[in-house]
């Protein structure tokens, strides 16, 4: 498979993303590396960092942007958790929600439990099933600046986009709060649903 | 009422606005209730563990949501509810026919059944068995609103005693 796109790196890229998200929008990281590199570019509110569900990041994100449909919504997650979820990317070329983003880390491999090679480092283009599922805005990220460029206009076409970056064999550089009950909560209270109330203050 | 009837107006007296479904014959009467009613916004999921992420994202979004599935279906989400529903405290609703009992011919069918209430009960998840229309809407009604108060989890399993089960069932039954 040919992408024509350089490697890159997800904790630069993740720290570029954060650096675009100037309305509160929602970003849902998978499980691992796409989560701790999200929390290491800097705790926001309205991060959902997952400990588990491998290849759930799409379709909880695809709840928020259903429940909040004037919040921006981003997933990020590795190839090998997509790999386990393809059917979801039917499922959100369906629904065509226009403000959710989905950004695919693909490092070939499942990096975390000992380099294993993946799918996508030999024969399976990330995109290409993505178009095929039916996200038409689907695309390889060439570059840094080119991601950058790709997600100012993320809304140009009234449905969802998918990213998917060929990066590096880096570990996440941060490392998640493992506490579920507390994430949950403190993502809610940054989408305006939780009901702390006079405890929040 | 019909017990479908019955259930969607529960989902409404709960302001339970999502449905995400992975299709099946029993549950046949309650997706076509629901899908062609505007109160909802139904997702016809390919897998079901993708439609628990869906109902718990948009949990946590401010919408309350429903997941429909098969026995078979809940087989597959043991994972999504021990390492995402359960302990972030998501209250998700889970609606699952019973298939693999009281007349299937089918003899995964009756395995996968066995599997059900073992995980239920091994994550503590508040389950129900619905098995006539006259406990039903008091059942129902008060477990939604005791999932969403507490934020846990609760399933609703639909017995062939409430449903009739599988309509195939009665002409693939040996006759011996």
């Amino acid at each position: 498979m040919s992408t024509n796109s350089k490697v890159l790196n997800r904790a630069d890229l993740t720290k570029r993303l954060v650096g675009k998200l100037k309305h509160d929008e929602a970003v849902v990281a998978g499980i691992g590396n796409a989560n701790f590199d999200l929390f290491a570019a800097g705790h926001r509110p309205q991060n959902f960092y997952m400990l588990g569900s491998m290849g759930l990041a799409c379709p909880i994100a695809l709840g928020v942007a259903i429940a909040q449909p004037e919040r921006g919504v981003i997933a990020l997650e590795g190839d090998g958790s997509i790999l386990m979820a393809l059917g979801c990317l039917a499922t959100i070329a369906t629904v065509a929600p226009r403000n959710l983003t989905i950004v695919i880390w693909d490092n070939g491999i499942y990096q975390i439990t000992g380099k294993q090679a993946a799918a996508t480092k030999g024969v399976t283009d990330i995109v290409a099933v993505a178009r095929g599922a039916g996200i038409a805005n689907s695309a390889w990220v060439r570059d840094e600046n080119h991601f950058e460029q790709l997600m100012d206009r993320r809304f140009e076409t009234g449905g969802p986009m998918l990213l998917a970056a060929k990066i590096d064999d880096e570990p996440g550089v941060g490392k998640t709060i493992r506490d579920p009950a507390l994430i949950r909560n403190r993502f809610m209270k940054g989408l305006g649903t939780g009901r702390g109330g006079p405890l929040d203050a | 009422m019909t017990w479908s009837s019955t259930f969607v107006a529960a989902l409404k007296e709960n302001d339970v606005r999502l449905v995400a479904y992975v299709p099946d014959n029993v549950l046949t009467p309650l997706i076509e209730g629901i899908t062609a009613d505007n109160y909802f916004i139904s997702i016809g999921a390919t897998r079901e563990d993708e439609a628990i992420g869906v109902v718990a994202g948009a949990w946590m979004g401010g919408m309350k949501g429903v997941v429909l599935m098969q026995t078979s279906g809940f087989a597959l989400i043991a994972n999504a509810l021990a390492s995402l529903v359960v302990p972030s405290q998501i209250p998700a609703i889970m609606v699952v026919s019973e298939r693999g009992t009281m007349g299937e011919f089918n003899i995964g069918q009756t395995y996968v059944a066995r599997t059900m209430r073992p995980v239920l009960d091994a994550l503590a998840i508040s389950h129900h068995t619905l098995t006539d229309e006259a406990t039903m809407p008091f059942i129902v009604d008060r477990s939604i609103k005791q999932a969403i108060t507490t934020q846990a989890p609760v399933a609703f399993i639909l017995s062939p005693l409430l449903t009739g089960g599988n309509p195939a069932s009665q002409t693939k039954l040996a006759k011996n």
